[in-house]
């Protein structure tokens, strides 16, 4: 990034009216590995892309449980962001405590969003440098939120944060519309998806990539290298199918259930060499 | 629960707790004489002070001093009803009649109480404070009565533990995710919840009337006719109560209603009232 004479402290503006501690603590969390969220009318999902330090160390974990009813996934620093954790943990259980039942997401989201602004305000602390997509259900329903280190955090029906997260946006835009009445199995389809979109090498296998469900009656739930491995083998096996639907004028509603198509189980080993992600990347 | 001491003092009349005043106790009267003790340091004109307060002026609650008489509820088939009288008792005397011992938390929820009335204030000045949290917060969520019944049981549980109690019996009613909630406090922090709560005296004396009566399915007309019933023979055999009662009711449609205070209509001509020792054994 550029550096100026208005970028040395938090509390200091420029003439622009800008923070740019602030903005350079959100740079960071575009430097984490990239995460997803969306949203059906019933069932919230987080996919997240996990990183190693190096082949000999285990892949970082993205994605943390709060409470029985609402998660969270993390981008940037990961110290930050199990320091969040531990803050959300601590408020969910107090809450337990006095009231017998589980907190209100949005009012969870938001005691951490005014903790990371307290930090955009004092010239002895630092922002945050982590942003947080936090997935849960309530009284209310399904919600995703994301939380960011200027303090601002919105609800959202699909989102991605880190690097490389416009790739998977863009396909979220294109197929949001479809989530409210999607089942589970769909719409983890459509996380892992999203997040491959973000892939620039490699592909997505049960050690780098997790995914965390949770529903009204689904106890939030990370799964992680067994676990997921029935979703990314059956994405693998879409994806011919998919890149007939993406050719075809309409673009529209990728296909649903992941069929097993014996006959194009030939044609994906044979894709699996290609590079990465599938054609609609090139958008 | 604690025994209350009684105090034969003439200014306080038989079988009444007072203040320690009336009570000679050996702080008193093993004390060195101190002749100006109980005179105020300003050189003011002395009202009565217990010398024993001015060592620590600090006490914690011993005795409730305005208090409610008991609180009857019962779930029926739309909700719930919870009934109390509008006495603020001294005492004996029934000094305050107006006293509206059920307070209206929120479009789902009502508490009432039994005991020492300012601690029941004291209450409904928290769950105020958090209603009003949660209208800041305007995020469409409000405290559902199985929240207001753990809150508050935490809040007597833990002035249980300081040794300075609420000095209150509580009824939480409202209606729950549509189902009717009814549930209980007591003063230590025990709780429970059931489809017909009672304090107080109305545990001896309406209790009997509900277990025989009440069902979950009642329709409301047999459940006031209930409720009236149980309200009677609470203020027939209670003597610190009077002849004007709130009912609330809590439903799943039509929100929160407390009623304006009613009378009810009661018979004193029974015989046995009128000549009760008349048929009693040694009596002529």
């Amino acid at each position: 990034m550029f550096r100026n004479q208005y970028d040395t402290d938090v509390t200091t503006w420029s003439p622009q009216g800008r923070l740019f501690q602030v903005e350079y603590a959100m740079e960071a969390v575009k430097q984490g590995s990239c995460t997803v969220g969306l949203k059906s009318d019933t069932h919230v999902v987080l996919a997240t892309l996990k990183r190693s330090q190096s082949e000999l160390s285990s892949f970082q974990r993205k994605v943390f449980k709060i409470d029985d009813h609402l998660g969270i996934a993390i981008a940037g620093l990961t110290g930050d962001g199990r320091s969040l954790c531990k803050y959300m943990r601590n408020e969910c259980i107090n809450h337990r405590y006095v009231y017998e039942s589980s907190m209100p997401v949005g009012r969870l989201v938001r005691l951490v969003a005014d903790k990371a602004q307290v930090c955009t305000q004092r010239s002895w602390k630092r922002p945050y440098g982590v942003g947080l997509l936090v997935a849960g259900v309530d009284s209310q329903g399904p919600h995703l939120y994301s939380t960011c280190p200027s303090g601002n955090y919105y609800e959202y029906k699909a989102m991605a944060i880190g690097s490389r997260s416009q790739a998977a946006k863009t396909y979220l835009e294109k197929h949001f519309e479809t989530f409210p009445g999607a089942n589970l199995d769909e719409l983890v389809q459509h996380s892992l998806r999203a997040l491959q979109a973000s892939l620039s090498e490699g592909e997505l296998t049960d050690a780098n990539c997790s995914v965390a469900v949770v529903g009204k009656d689904l106890s939030f739930t990370v799964l992680e290298d067994q676990a997921v491995e029935p979703y990314i083998t059956a994405l693998k096996e879409d994806e011919p199918m998919q890149a007939e639907a993406e050719a075809a004028p309409e673009g529209g509603e990728a296909p649903e259930a992941p069929p097993a198509a014996e006959a194009a189980a030939a044609e994906g080993d044979e894709r699996r060499e290609d590079e990465g992600p599938a054609p609609m990347e090139a958008d | 629960m604690l025994p209350r001491p009684t105090t034969h003092s003439k200014a306080l009349g038989p079988g009444v707790a007072g203040p320690e005043l009336a009570v000679a106790t050996s702080a008193v009267l093993d004390r060195p004489p101190q002749p100006g003790a109980h005179l105020p340091l300003s050189g003011a004109q002395p009202c009565a002070v217990d010398p024993a307060t001015l060592a620590d002026p600090r006490q914690h609650t011993k005795y409730p001093y305005v208090t409610g008489t008991s609180v009857m509820a019962i779930k029926y088939k739309d909700g719930v009803l919870v009934g109390c009288d509008t006495l603020g008792a001294y005492g004996s005397t029934k000094r305050y009649k107006n006293t509206q011992r059920i307070y209206h938390v929120n479009s789902k929820c009502v508490v009432a109480a039994g005991g020492e009335i300012s601690d029941f204030q004291y209450i409904t000045n928290l769950l105020d404070e958090l209603t009003t949290d949660d209208y800041r917060t305007d995020d469409g969520i409000e405290l559902t009565p199985q929240e207001v019944h753990s809150y508050l049981c935490r809040v007597m549980y833990n002035r249980r533990n300081k040794f300075d109690p609420l000095w209150n019996s509580l009824v939480v009613g409202g209606v729950q995710e549509g189902k009717p909630f009814l549930g209980m406090i007591g003063m230590i922090g025990t709780h429970y919840t059931d489809s017909h709560v009672t304090t107080g005296f109305a545990n001896q004396l309406a209790r009997p009337l509900f277990r025989e009566r009440q069902q979950d399915d009642m329709s409301e007309e047999e459940a006031l006719k209930l409720m009236y019933d149980a309200l009677r023979v609470c203020y027939y055999r209670d003597k610190v109560s009077i002849n004007k009662f709130q009912i609330a009711k809590v439903t799943k449609d039509g929100g929160v209603s407390i009623s304006e205070p009613f009378a009810l209509d009661m018979r004193w001509d029974y015989k046995l009232f009128a000549q009760p020792t008349k048929w009693a054994v040694g009596a002529w």
